[in-house]
C-alpha cells in the first residue's frame, strides 16, 4: 500500500494556479523521483506533500494528499504537525542554510527526537551519535558538539539528513538534497540516501533535476513539466523507451562516457511561467514534434502526449 | 563566550578600554570602600585643589570629589545599564512580534518607532522625566524609552531576514512549532548584533544620563552623580576648575572607552563570516 498518495491534486497561490491534477504515490521500501527543471513545481509538490503551503500563502484547490490512508486536509494543524519530523522527514534542498548558524549540531538533531519520540536529553544524544556514526561521520560525538560553520558541505548534508531521520519517519521527502554539493560528495549522499531505503524500509520521494541521479536510485520517476505531470512510471521502461517528448529531452541531457565533444543537448527555451502557461500541451513551444492538435488540446493520459513515443517526426 | 571575543582584546587598544571598563564597574560594586564619605560635608575642607589627602580635591562642601565620582560610578553605571537593559527587553518582544505577526500590528509598530525614531533623544527623555519626575527611576524609564525604537527596528529587521531562511522552514518540516521557531532559532539569531549595538547604546545612555544630571533632573542630591557634579562645577569653572573637569573627563573616557571595545566587539563577532562557514 502507498504510504503518501496524492490524487489530481491541484494548487494555486492567490489566483494564480500552479499544480494541475498532480497524481503520485510512494509506498514503502520505494524510491520515486520527482524530476523536472527549475519552475517546473517541484518543491511546490513536497510543500504540498508536507501540509506546507500555507507558508508560503499557497492552497490546494483540488485533490487530496493522503499519507498512510489517511486525508491530511481533514486532519487538525497540530496532527499534521505530528506527522511531520515524525513520520515524514524532510531533507532541504541546500545544507549550507539549512543549519541554525547558533546552535550545536548536536542539540539540533537531539530537539527532534526529543520533541517526537520524548526522549530523554541523554537519550536524544545517544541516538543522535548513532544516527551520525551510521551516517557514516566519523568522531560522530566530537562533530555533535561542533558549530555549524565548522563542518564542509557533504557533512553538513548528512547531518540534515540525521535531523530527518531523527523522528525514526517512514517516509523521506528530500528536495534537490545534492545540488549543492560537489560531485563526489554528491555520490556519497545518494549512496547514503539509498542505502536507508534498502536497510529500513522508509519510503523516499527525492526531488531532482538530475536524470543521471534517478537512473541510478530510483524505482519509479514522475515527470513534472510546468505545472503538469508529463508521464510516470517505473525507472527502466521510462528510461528504455520515454513516451514524452519532454522526458526524451531530459534524458538526452545526461553527458555518457565516450560522448562526442558538442554532442551534450540542451533543451531549448525555458519552462514557461505560471501566468504565461502556453495553450494546449504545456511543452508544445519547446517541442520538436509539436502538431496543430498540440496547441490546441491538453493532452491526457500517461504520458501527457499526443504522439507518444515520438511516432514520426 | 568564545574564543575569537578574547581575540579582539589582544589589541592594545580595544584592551586598555576593557581594562577602564572593568575598573569602572569595580568601582562601582564596590563604591562603599571608598576612603571618605560621599555626603559628609566638612567646609573647612572645601575648593582643596588635588592633594595627597584628597587625590582629585574636594568639592565647594568639602567632599572627597573622588569619592563622589565613585559613588557616581554606581548611580551612573546601574541608571543606564538598567535603563538600556529594559529597552533591550522590551524592544526586541516588540520588534520580533512585529516581524512575526506583520499585518495591522506591525504597521502600527513601525510607525510608532518611526515617529519617536525622529525626535532627538534628549527631547524625549525631557519629556519623560517631565511627566514621571525627576529622580534616579524617572530618568531610567526616560532613557529606557529614549532607545526603545533602535533595539525594536533592529530586532524586526534581523527577524525578517531570518524568517526566510531554510533553517527556519526546515525547522517547520520537522514538526517545530511556533514558540520553538522564535525562542530557538529566530531571537538566538537575532540577539549578537542587538547586544552589540545595545552596548554602544550604553555609552549613550551615560551621556544622556549625565546631561540628565547636569540640568538637576537625575539622581537627587546628596546622591553624586557624575552629571549633577559637572552641573555644580559649571559654577566654580574659574574658582576650583577640578570640580567640573573630572566628572567631566569620567564620563568622556567612560563612554570612549566603551565605543572602542564595542567596535572591537563588532569586529569578533562579525556574524556574516560566521554564517558562511567553510567552502
Amino acid at each position: 500500500m502507498s504510504l503518501l498518495q496524492l490524487a489530481d491534486v491541484s494548487v494555486s497561490i492567490g489566483q494564480v494556479a500552479l499544480l494541475d491534477r498532480i497524481s503520485l504515490s510512494v509506498g514503502k521500501g520505494e524510491i520515486l523521483g520527482l524530476v523536472g527543471e527549475s519552475g517546473s513545481g517541484k518543491s511546490l509538490t513536497a510543500l504540498a506533500a508536507m501540509g506546507l503551503l500555507p507558508l508560503i500563502g499557497g492552497r490546494i484547490t483540488g485533490g487530496a494528499v493522503a499519507f498512510d490512508g489517511q486525508d491530511m486536509a481533514a486532519m487538525t494543524e497540530v496532527q499534521r504537525r505530528s506527522l511531520r519530523g515524525r513520520r515524514i522527514g524532510f531533507v532541504s534542498q541546500n545544507p549550507m542554510t539549512a543549519l541554525d548558524p547558533v546552535t550545536r549540531i548536536g542539540a539540533q538533531i537531539d530537539v527532534v527526537s526529543r520533541l517526537h519520540l520524548g526522549l530523554t536529553r541523554a537519550q536524544a544524544r545517544a541516538r543522535t551519535v548513532d544516527l551520525l556514526t551510521q551516517l557514516r561521520i566519523p568522531e560522530a560525538a566530537t562533530v555533535a558538539e561542533a558549530w555549524p560553520h565548522q563542518l564542509s558541505g557533504g557533512m553538513k548534508q548528512r547531518i540534515v539528513i540525521a535531523m530527518a531521520l531523527a523522528g525514526d519517519p517512514d517516509l523521506i521527502i528530500a528536495d534537490e538534497p545534492t545540488t549543492a554539493l560537489d560531485v563526489t560528495v554528491q555520490a556519497q549522499i545518494i549512496q547514503i540516501l539509498g542505502a536507508l531505503v534498502r536497510e529500513r524500509g522508509l519510503a523516499l520521494l527525492l526531488i531532482t533535476h538530475d536524470m543521471g541521479v534517478v537512473a541510478q536510485l530510483c524505482d519509479r520517476v514522475a515527470v513534472l513539466y510546468a505545472g503538469r505531470l508529463a508521464e510516470e512510471g517505473p525507472t527502466a521502461p521510462i528510461f528504455a523507451a520515454p513516451g514524452h517528448p519532454y522526458t526524451r529531452a531530459l534524458i538526452g541531457c545526461i553527458p555518457t562516457e565516450g560522448m562526442a565533444k558538442g554532442a551534450l543537448q540542451g533543451i531549448p527555451g525555458t519552462v514557461p511561467g505560471a501566468l504565461a502557461f502556453p495553450s494546449g500541451c504545456r511543452f508544445h513551444p519547446r517541442c520538436p514534434q509539436a502538431q496543430a492538435l498540440c496547441r490546441a488540446e491538453a493532452p491526457q493520459g500517461n504520458p501527457a502526449c499526443h504522439f507518444p513515443g515520438g511516432a514520426d517526426v | 563566550m568564545n574564543f575569537p571575543v578574547m581575540k579582539a582584546f589582544r589589541h592594545p587598544i580595544p584592551a586598555l578600554s576593557a581594562l577602564w571598563l572593568v575598573l569602572v564597574i569595580l568601582a562601582a560594586i564596590l563604591a562603599d570602600l571608598s576612603p571618605y564619605d560621599y555626603d559628609i560635608q566638612a567646609l573647612s575642607e572645601a575648593y582643596r585643589s588635588p592633594s595627597a589627602a584628597h587625590w582629585l580635591g574636594t568639592d565647594e562642601f568639602g567632599r572627597d570629589l573622588l569619592t563622589r565620582l565613585i559613588h557616581g560610578a554606581r548611580t551612573s553605571l546601574s541608571v543606564s545599564v538598567t535603563a538600556i537593559a529594559i529597552s533591550v527587553a522590551c524592544g526586541m518582544a516588540l520588534g520580533a512580534a512585529a516581524a512575526w505577526f506583520g499585518g495591522w500590528f506591525d504597521r502600527a509598530v513601525t510607525v510608532t518607532v518611526d515617529l519617536t525614531w525622529s525626535f532627538p533623544e534628549i527631547l524625549i527623555a525631557l519629556i519623560l522625566v517631565a511627566i514621571i519626575g525627576p529622580g534616579t527611576t524617572g530618568t531610567m524609564v526616560a532613557i529606557a524609552v529614549a532607545y526603545l525604537a533602535q533595539f525594536t527596528r533592529l530586532t524586526r529587521a534581523q527577524i525578517l531576514t531570518l524568517k526566510g531562511e531554510t533553517f527556519i522552514e526546515a525547522a517547520r518540516s520537522l514538526g517545530a512549532g511556533n514558540t520553538h521557531i522564535l525562542t530557538r532559532h529566530l531571537l538566538p539569531n537575532a540577539l549578537a548584533p542587538v547586544l552589540v549595538s545595545a552596548m554602544l547604546a550604553t555609552g549613550d545612555a551615560i551621556i544622556l544620563e549625565a546631561t540628565l544630571g547636569f540640568f538637576g533632573l537625575g539622581a537627587q542630591p546628596p546622591v553624586p552623580s557624575w552629571g549633577g557634579m559637572m552641573s555644580a562645577g559649571s559654577a566654580l569653572i574659574f574658582k576650583a576648575p577640578w570640580i567640573i573637569i573630572f566628572p567631566g573627563l569620567m564620563v568622556a573616557v567612560t563612554v570612549v572607552a566603551i565605543n572602542l571595545a564595542g567596535d572591537a566587539l563588532v569586529a569578533s563577532l562579525d556574524i556574516k563570516a560566521k554564517l558562511r562557514g567553510p567552502i
